[in-house]
Formats: structure tokens, sequence, C-alpha cells
């Protein structure tokens, strides 16, 4: 039997109000050690008064914030065993790239002997041994944003907060530290709470994501989980590209459904996820896995469609379909080399899709 | 700006320095001539002395309101924007009126049957009434007083600019308050600090109203001394000297801070 995994944070109902807004609204969550986690959502959801509360700027009203099994709720940021990259970075500008990565060490009085390995350790993990003399407005970006980095690893914390750390660099960039991110964190050990709004981020970097609206968790889950099944509205809108439909149930047959769209589409879904006695139910359908050809394929759903609209966007093409019934359905296909079928504006094609494609999102 | 500096700054330098190496005649007058006798008198050990002791109180009134002043400029550049102005505006009301007359009202709070000595015997705190006025507590107050705006203005202009985040980061690297302060705070406020220090030193050394008004003309400063030599003894080369190795002794100061300043900022 393997014991059961370490919970590294514990969120007990834990609200935070500003005035009269509640910025966070009873959020319950466990993160396993070593697990890393991305709190996403859009501006103003919560997710940064979170890792506030995390760090310690913040104490929450009501509820407990354990770390490591100690309830922390209302210690302060500086006895807090975790440490923070900050959206800003916030390096000391009258700090050399050095004295800001050691001055941790230093506040914790870890003497110079062993703070001097560890400085060199943390900047070598980041790949800055050379500009370690720099000051911070010596650095580009990029470079900045190691430092940070390296400044908050190098006290050993048990968590390491990221708040949107990678939003002020270009893409190209953004990628790169994706990727090293991810690296590190493997190299670390360490529990990583990621916060950001990129949903592209939070399906590269992350073992779980926690969606955030409102204040409020609406969906926990590992990435292709959060993306191939969507428990709200909400999840299934902010991550990716979704088709939303309304649908009543028209009938069940074991371990299918039949739903129907007001204008008489009919398509078949797996029962498991639609409630017994449920009468309409909201589904979802990504782009990608709406299936178009000229033939008529076999499929669970096939339904006829013209092509109304074609976006170039490089690698993939937007299409905007209607069906012969008149819904509106957005699909996305690879952009075609010349050795495959070609769709083009006002092209008559046959779209199939697979029945666990169609996402329950909501049922009543 | 060429103009003006040519009308405000170095013509009358220039006339200054003319005169300090000029002679004076028996009614007060100013012989042209070509002199250092002037020189000479200045490092009299007796204005070597009136120089020392206004370099202290101008130091001691400096600190005081450093110390004072630090808090009061971070506590209005931390508060929220429609209260910060409302006290940034108390900061600078007391200039609506003329700093004489402000002087004086010091004079009837400190004198012997003055409202504080009332205050204290009415509470029986004291016995007899305290002497405040004419000692050299009555002087510093009467500086820290006139040139506490000079320290809290410029040390709000950069507590402003400070970025909350640092200090949060401070605290996220385990800086308690203190540590917080004194190795992120007052280092990012140093600016404000200098240009403070500036304000409120060079002028108190010179300052000849308050030191005469509140210190009872008994110790004389530099800056009453100087005056004197214009108005009372009319010995206009040896005040013009008097006032050129004072300016010297400032530029001095200020080139050595902002080296200081320079290298900080490297």
């Amino acid at each position: 039997m393997t014991p059961e995994p370490l919970a590294m944070i514990e969120l007990r109902h834990v609200t935070k109000r500003f005035g009269r807004f509640t910025a966070v609204d009873d959020v319950c969550l466990t993160v396993r050690a070593g697990e890393f986690i991305t709190l996403l959502g859009p501006s103003g959801c919560g997710k940064t008064t979170l890792l506030r509360l995390l760090a310690g700027f913040e104490t929450p009203d009501e509820g407990a914030i354990l770390l490591d099994g100690m309830e922390v709720s209302h210690l302060p940021p500086y006895r807090r065993n975790v440490n923070q990259v900050f959206q800003s970075y916030a390096l000391f500008p009258h700090l050399s790239v050095r004295e800001n990565v050691g001055f941790g060490l230093r506040m914790k009085s870890v003497p110079a002997a062993d703070a001097g390995p560890r400085i060199r350790d943390a900047l070598a993990m980041v790949s800055l041994e050379e500009l370690a003399d720099r000051l911070p407005h010596q650095l580009s970006g990029g470079q900045r944003q190691r430092v940070a980095l390296a400044r908050a690893i190098v006290c050993r914390p048990k968590v390491l907060l990221l708040d949107e750390p990678l939003s002020a660099l270009d893409a190209k960039l953004r990628h790169a530290m994706q990727l090293e991110l991810k690296h590190l964190h493997r190299k670390l050990g360490l529990t990583f709470v990621f916060v950001t709004h990129d949903q592209e981020e939070a399906l590269t970097m992350s073992d779980r994501i926690a969606i955030i609206n409102r204040g409020r968790i609406e969906q926990l889950g590992d990435a292709s989980e959060i993306y191939h099944k969507p428990r709200t509205p909400f999840a299934a809108d902010f991550i990716g590209q979704a088709n939303l439909l309304k649908v009543s149930v028209a009938g069940r047959n074991g371990t299918t459904a039949r739903v129907r769209l007001d204008n008489g589409l009919e398509l078949t879904v797996a029962s498991a996820d639609l409630p017994v006695d449920a009468k309409s139910a909201l589904v979802s359908i990504r782009p990608e896995k709406i299936c178009i050809s000229k033939a008529r394929m076999a499929a669970e759903n096939v339904f006829a469609a013209h092509i109304e609209e074609e976006i170039f966007q490089g690698a993939t093409d937007q299409l905007r379909l209607v069906t012969e019934q008149g819904t509106r359905l957005s699909a996305l296909v690879a952009n075609e080399s010349a050795m495959q079928e070609a769709f083009h504006e006002g092209d008559r094609v046959w779209c199939g899709l697979h029945l666990d494609d169609v996402v329950i999102v909501q049922a009543e | 700006m060429v103009l003006w500096l040519v009308v405000f700054v170095v013509v009358p330098t220039a006339i200054l320095l003319v005169y300090s190496f000029c002679e004076r005649d028996e009614v007060g007058g100013v012989v042209f001539s070509f002199t250092l006798d002037n020189y000479r008198r200045v490092f009299d050990p007796v204005y070597l002395n009136i120089f020392a002791r206004s370099v202290g109180y101008a130091g001691l009134t400096t600190v005081i309101c450093a110390v004072v002043g630090y808090p009061v400029a971070y506590y209005i550049a931390r508060a929220p924007e429609a209260l910060r102005h409302r006290l940034l505006l108390l900061v600078m009301v007391p200039f609506w009126t003329s700093f004489l007359i402000r002087t004086y009202a010091w004079i009837t709070i400190l004198k012997q049957d003055g409202l504080l000595n009332g205050l204290l015997h009415s509470f029986a705190v004291t016995a007899a009434p305290l002497n405040l006025l004419y000692t050299p507590i009555a002087v510093v107050l009467g500086l820290v007083y006139a040139y506490l705006p000079f320290m809290i203005l410029p040390i709000y202009g950069s507590a402003e600019k400070l970025d909350n985040s640092l200090i949060e980061a401070a605290h996220d690297l385990g800086a308690g308050p203190l540590r917080a302060f004194s190795a992120v705070i007052v280092p990012l406020t140093m600016p404000g600090i200098a240009a403070g220090t500036l304000l409120v030193f060079v002028p108190a050394i010179g300052m000849f109203a308050i030191t005469d008004l509140m210190g009872g003309a008994k110790v004389p400063m530099i800056g009453n001394v100087i005056q004197n030599q214009f108005l009372q003894a009319r010995d206009w080369p040896f005040g013009a000297a008097l006032g050129v190795i004072f300016m010297l002794m400032f530029a001095v100061t200020y080139l050595v801070l902002q080296r200081r300043g320079a290298a900080l900022a490297e």
C-alpha cells in the first residue's frame, strides 16, 4: 500500500473580502507536495488574492490555511517558508544580482561561508553566473525574470509562488521560460503554485489546474480533464474555444442518449454524464473535434453543413460552419498539405463527431 | 537660461568676490584695492568658533528634522490618494504666513509667562516657570520648526515612488519590519533624504532671524555675523569674505554629497 501523498497546502473554506467585494469565496483546495498547480482565471477572479493569502500578504477573513500541516493563516510573510516570484519581479534596484539573490539568506542570517555557494548554485540553476555583479536595470526582461526566480529558490522554500511571472515577456521568450520553469520544477521537487490568466501556459505547465471565477474554484483537474471534460459553461468557454449548444433530451438508449437542438439537429451523446431526470443540457464541442470531409463518413454523429467563412491562422484554418438546420459551429482543421482535401468558403461538407466529443457541461 | 544665470548667479557672486578683496574706509564705504586681510580675519579663532557652532546647530537641526520628518513623509506617501493630498497641504500651510510671524508665535509660547509655562504651571507639572526662550533649545526648536517641511517634501517624493512590491518582496524573503526598513526602504529613499539634508542644512547654517529672535542674540551664528558686517558694522568687504568662504564650504559639501550619490547610483 502506498502512503497517501502529503498535503503541502491545504485551504479550508477560505474567504477574503475587501469591503463589500468578496475576492475569495469559501475556497477549499489541497495541493500535494511537489505538485505544480496553476490557478487560472480572468483578471479580478481572485487568483492573485489566493496567492497573496498563501504568501501572507493578506489574511483570510474566514477559514484556515495550512502549510505542510501547520496553520499559517495569520503568520506574517517573513515567518512563512514560502517564496514568491512577483509579476513585476520586484528586484531591489540598489542591489546587484548577487545581493538580490542573497537577500533572503542575509535576512535569515545564513553564514557567508554557506550563503556563497548557495547563491552560486541558484545563479547557475538559471544560467546567470556571469551577470552576478550587474544591477537589475542593466538586465533584460528575461534576465530579470531569472534573477527573481533564483532569489526565490535560494531560500529553499516549501512552496514557490509565481504571480504571472511570464506575462511581461514576449511570446518567444515566454515559451522558452515555460519549459525552463517546468524543468526547474522537476529538478527542485518543490511545490509550485502558478497564477496566470493564460490558458495555454496553464495547459502546458501544470500537473493540475484550478479554474477560478468570481472567487470560487470552478473546476479542478489535470490539463486533459480540464480541456476535455469542462464541468461548467465558464470552464468550457475560458479554456480553448468551445461551441456551446443548448439541447433538450430526446431519449435514452443504454449508454447513449439523443439530444436535440431547437432547430432540429440531433446529436448522440454518452449518457453517463447525463442525469436520469435531466430534461435539458448544455453541451460543449471543441472546434478541432469536428471531423470534416467531402465524403459522408461513418460516425455516431454525422451531419451536413456548408462553410460560411474560412479564417487562415497559419498552421490551422478556422472554419465557420452552418448546418442544414441553421446551427453555427466553429471548426478547426490543420492547414492541409497538397495531399489532403482542401476546404474553402462555400463548400458543402460532411461533419462527423464522436459521441465522447460532445461533452455535457450542465444538465437540468 | 544663460541670461537668467548671468543676472541672478554670476553677477551677484562676482560682486561678492570683488568686495571680499577690497578695504573699508572710516565711514563704511568700500574702497577698491586688493588685500587678503579680510580672509585672514575669517580664520581668526573667534570666527572659526562661530562657524563650528553654526555647523553644529545646523547639523543637529538636520538630524532632528530627518528623524521627525521621515515617519511623517513616509506615512503621507503611503496614505490613500485623497488623504495624501490633504496631508501634503497641511505640511505646506505654514508657508502661507510670514515665517517672522510664526517665529514670534513661538516666542509667545516659550517665554517666561508664555503659553507653555502657563500650561505646565496650571497642571502643577513645574513649580517655577522654565527658562526656555533665549536658550540653545529654543534656537534648535525654531530651526527645526522652520525647516521641517523642507525635509518632509523631498522624502515624500522618493517614498511615494517606492514600489510596494519591493517591500512585500523584502517581507517575503524573511525581512521583518525593521530589516525591511533598513535594508530596502531607507536605501531606496536615500535620494529624498539627501535632498532634504541639503535643503535643511544649508539654509539652517546661514539663518540669522531665528537665532536672533529665539536665541536672544546671545550666541551669534555665522548668519548673524555676516548680517552684522553689512548692517551694524558696515564692513562690507569682511562680510563679503565671510560669504565667499561660506559659499565655498557649501560647494564642497554639495560636491561630496553628489559624488556619494553618484557612487550609490552606480
